[in-house]
């Protein structure tokens, strides 16, 4: 159920019956789970719209009525910043959201984003108590979606606050990316006064936010208003300069006057299968098409200059949002079939269970246990299809999570025009090879110690470049820690 | 955003353009490139070599040739204008060193590129041929640079309107069966060119080095979207290049890749001239006029 209006009405009539009720637990469990409003799939398949339209007031109420209020808050915990989530709901519940907006602000630069694109089933909502009680994780309080509501209605009523910054200090701070990292770190260390400039290589600020999350997942205006927001701080930026090369690491300390340094230049680097047939033309990294598409604004061909490949049968390979982000945008760009090949089951894909299931709304259509050894071509060097090989899933690991193991002949050629590779993405080398004494793992990622301090004097690191490609939510956490030791660095 | 201090046109389809970008002019080396957009928004990404840099000036200077949509644009921009966006310098430097003798091939727009390669080979004590190779006349640039520089300049043309009517293949192809050869050969232009320059000099094991000019998206190593196969392995060619061992190179899979988007650059470009919004259009034909010639059908 996904109608705006009738959700709507649903939650009012909820909400009128709780009205002057106390609620005990029994009451709040009986509580209906509040769906996520969405445009229709056989639509929004054909545009890049924001597919889920967001609560109304009721319904962010009503779900907020759901929580427990749980003394020992296992939510907070399952959160990588530790938002009083408990502490939200309960001013959600009673209206107040204004009161909502500051205790998430608290804790929480970027809810509007978060809200959106955090993996709430595996992090805040797969402890909460509710979700335990009612046996799964779908009943679990949609934390993320009342954080959503209280983020877009304070963003919309054009009164989101501008925090205090304190007196100059004469202090000057560099910020390398502005991804999710790099904006939080900028923020936190603004608040006390220094001078904050970010450098960014491309020509628009927001990371993989901008670049990689489709626009109709994560609007690129609610991006574009966290930039305007550290603007309006006082932080600058720097855009199109690439610090390794544009700037050198060492210059911003020895002639740029910077005081201290945070590297957050995120995970760049496309991983490809190392099958034949990778070169083939049609065959793009899930970073290519998508920035193409969103970044490049290909999907809009009338304005955009430039090009995206017409597909009519794309396959991508991969199951994590990159993936299903890669299909979506494909059929969003008039692919007539996409197909998502993953050599595990659904259970075990690590994307987003929302967006799993919107993808599947959509028509993408997922091969489950099929992965491919050959990318074929023709002539002309052009893809044509792949030559695909069929899983089982063999015993638990270690780990406990069952690999999956080829099923001996069971290849098959199938035909395809595209190949989307979204199997994850490496560390950039270009700041670790081009800045001296700068220690990363063998995987590229930077070496930090507890509070995100390279190896370097004065340098702090944070985000995908130290975790390999991870979430907006961690990416932020990471920049928080490592702008409490920036600022206590710089007393 | 980036202020253009001087244009000059060198021939019908090649524009030189000086900009303000102080920080790449300090830390360019030659080989180096850049990625200019001229609309941030909706503008392509564009990758363009550093043809000169003035540190004092802090100032650039590219060479391109209006060839689609997006280098159109550029050339439309007059001194004064500013362009959106300009990062860099990327790539690899060229490794320069004195090799004894180097030939430097530079075919087309190609040449541009090589210049700074050639004056910094000169620099280290190299001794130089360069030889430039063009499809007519018209299109022969940077003679007066060049001829600065080489110890032996050679131009030839595919019409035999300038210099000698010949492919640049043949006199590199004399050079190589020369006594001594030459120690290096560089070739920079239309990657069938430089497939070709590979042939030529494999035969006479001279170490050859090709600039390569792939389709570029980011150019900081992020899309793979520019990456070619050289020596059977992937290598992206922003990052890692765009030097690569030439005899290495998988010329015809990098051919083919950059034939990825042809039909749609091209209707694009066709669609920029038909709607009357190519201002070099009437800038050509303003040249042809005077020239006493007619119609010049747009620039390329
Ligand atoms: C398609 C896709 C979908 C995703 N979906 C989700 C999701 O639903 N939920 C979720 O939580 N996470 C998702 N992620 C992951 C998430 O986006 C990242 O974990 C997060 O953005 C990392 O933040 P960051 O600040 O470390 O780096 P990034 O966001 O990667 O930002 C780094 C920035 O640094 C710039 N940069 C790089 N090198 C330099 C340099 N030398 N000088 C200057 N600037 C430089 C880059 O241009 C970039 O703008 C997704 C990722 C992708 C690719
Ligand atoms: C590292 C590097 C350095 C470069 N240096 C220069 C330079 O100094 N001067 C210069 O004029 N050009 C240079 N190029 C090529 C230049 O980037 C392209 O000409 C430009 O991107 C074309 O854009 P467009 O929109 O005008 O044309 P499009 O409409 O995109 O293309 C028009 C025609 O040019 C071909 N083409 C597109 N991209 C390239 C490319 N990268 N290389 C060769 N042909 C291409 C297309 O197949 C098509 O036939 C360089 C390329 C690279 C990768
Ligand atoms: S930030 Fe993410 S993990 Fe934390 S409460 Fe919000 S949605 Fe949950
Ligand atoms: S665990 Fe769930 S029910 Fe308990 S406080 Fe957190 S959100 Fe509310
Ligand atoms: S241009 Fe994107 S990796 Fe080279």
């Amino acid at each position: 159920m996904h109608d705006k209006t009738q959700l709507k009405a649903e939650a009012k009539s909820v909400l009128d019956g709780l009205k002057g009720k106390t609620l005990s637990n029994k009451d709040r469990m009986a509580i209906p789970v509040q769906d996520m409003p969405c445009q229709e799939a056989a639509i929004r398949a054909g545009n890049m719209e924001e597919v889920a339209i967001g609560y109304s007031e009721e319904q962010a109420r009503v779900e907020a009525y759901r929580c427990l209020q749980c003394k020992n808050a296992p939510c907070i915990s399952g959160c990588p910043v530790s938002i009083d989530i408990p502490g939200f709901l309960r001013l959600s519940a009673e209206g107040d959201f204004t009161g909502a907006a500051d205790v998430i602000r608290k804790t929480n630069l970027l809810p509007a984003i978060c809200g959106r694109v955090c993996p709430q089933e595996k992090q805040c909502q797969l402890v909460c108590t509710l979700g335990k009680a009612l046996k799964s994780v779908d009943k679990a309080v949609q934390i993320g979606r009342v954080e959503r509501y209280i983020a877009d209605r304070e963003r919309t009523s054009g009164q989101s606050p501008i925090p205090e910054i304190a007196a100059p200090t004469g202090k000057r701070v560099a910020v390398v990316g502005a991804g999710p990292a790099g904006m939080t770190v900028a923020a936190d260390v603004r608040r006390e006064g220094h001078e904050v400039v970010i450098f960014e290589a491309f020509q628009k600020p927001g990371g993989v936010m901008v670049y990689g999350i489709p626009e109709f997942r994560l609007p690129k205006a609610i991006v574009s208003e966290e930039a305007d927001k550290l603007r309006a701080m006082g932080v600058k930026f720097e855009l199109n300069t690439l610090i390794g090369r544009t700037i050198p690491l060492e210059t911003l300390f020895k002639e740029d006057g910077f005081d201290a340094v945070f590297i957050g230049v995120g995970a760049g680097l496309p991983k490809f299968m190392n099958i034949p047939g990778e070169n083939y033309v049609g065959v793009f990294s899930a970073n290519e098409y998508l920035t193409r598409a969103n970044l490049m604004r290909a999907w809009d061909q009338k304005r955009a200059a430039t090009p995206i490949y017409h597909s009519k049968r794309v396959a991508v390979l991969g199951g994590g949002n990159v993936a299903m982000d890669s299909a979506r945008m494909a059929l969003r760009l008039g692919a007539e079939e996409v197909h998502v090949l993953y050599r595990r089951t659904r259970e075990e894909m690590p994307a987003r269970a929302e967006e799993v299931e919107h993808a599947m709304e959509e028509g993408i259509i997922f091969d489950f246990l099929s992965s491919p050894t050959e990318i074929l071509g023709n002539e002309k060097g052009r893809v044509t299809g792949l030559r695909v090989l069929s899983y089982e899933l063999g015993q638990a690991d270690a780990s406990g999570r069952r690999s999956p193991v080829a099923i001996k002949g069971s290849e098959q050629d199938v035909a395809f025009d595209t190949v989307i590779v979204a199997i994850g993405n490496d560390s950039n080398p270009l700041l670790a090879k081009t800045t001296k004494g700068l220690a990363v793992d063998k995987r590229g990622q930077v070496l930090v110690d507890e509070n995100q301090k390279t190896s370097l004097d004065a340098v702090w690191a944070g985000g995908d470049i130290v975790l390999g490609a991870a979430t907006v939510i961690l990416a932020m956490g990471e920049g928080r820690r490592a702008a409490a030791a920036i600022n206590r660095y710089l007393i | 955003m980036n202020k253009i201090i001087a244009k000059e046109r060198l021939s019908q389809e090649v524009f030189r353009i000086e900009l303000e970008a102080p920080h790449i002019a300090r830390e360019r080396k030659a080989g180096q490139f850049v990625i200019v957009q001229t609309d941030v928004d909706f503008g392509e990404r564009i990758p363009l070599t550093i043809a000169d840099a003035d540190t004092a000036k802090g100032s650039i200077t590219l060479i391109f040739q209006a060839v689609g949509v997006s280098t159109h644009r550029l050339a439309e921009l007059e001194p004064g204008a500013y362009i959106e966006a300009v990062l860099g310098p990327l790539g690899n430097p060229t490794h320069i060193e004195n090799y004894g003798h180097a030939v430097c091939v530079g075919g087309g727009i190609g040449v541009a590129p090589m210049h700074p390669i050639a004056q910094a080979l000169k620099a280290a004590g190299n001794k130089l041929t360069v030889i430039i190779g063009a499809r007519n006349k018209e299109l022969v640039i940077l003679e007066k640079e060049m001829r600065a520089i080489a110890d032996e300049l050679i131009i030839v043309t595919d019409d035999g309107s300038y210099g000698r009517k010949a492919l640049v293949t043949e006199p590199l192809k004399e050079l190589c069966e020369a006594e001594p050869k030459p120690d290096l050969a560089v070739t920079i232009g239309p990657p069938i060119m430089m497939k070709f320059c590979a042939e030529t000099t494999r035969p006479y094991k001279v170490k050859t080095f090709a600039s390569l000019n792939t389709i570029m998206i980011d150019g900081t190593g992020m899309c793979g979207g520019c990456r070619v196969t050289v020596g059977g392995k992937t290598r992206f060619v922003c990052v890692d290049g765009p030097e690569f061992d030439a005899h290495e190179v998988d010329w015809n899979g990098m051919l083919l890749r950059l034939g990825a988007y042809k039909p749609l650059e091209d209707a694009a470009h066709k669609e920029l001239h038909e709607s009357g919004q190519c201002r070099l259009d009437a800038l050509a034909d303003a040249v042809m006029a005077k020239a006493g010639l007619g119609k010049s059908g747009g620039a390329s």
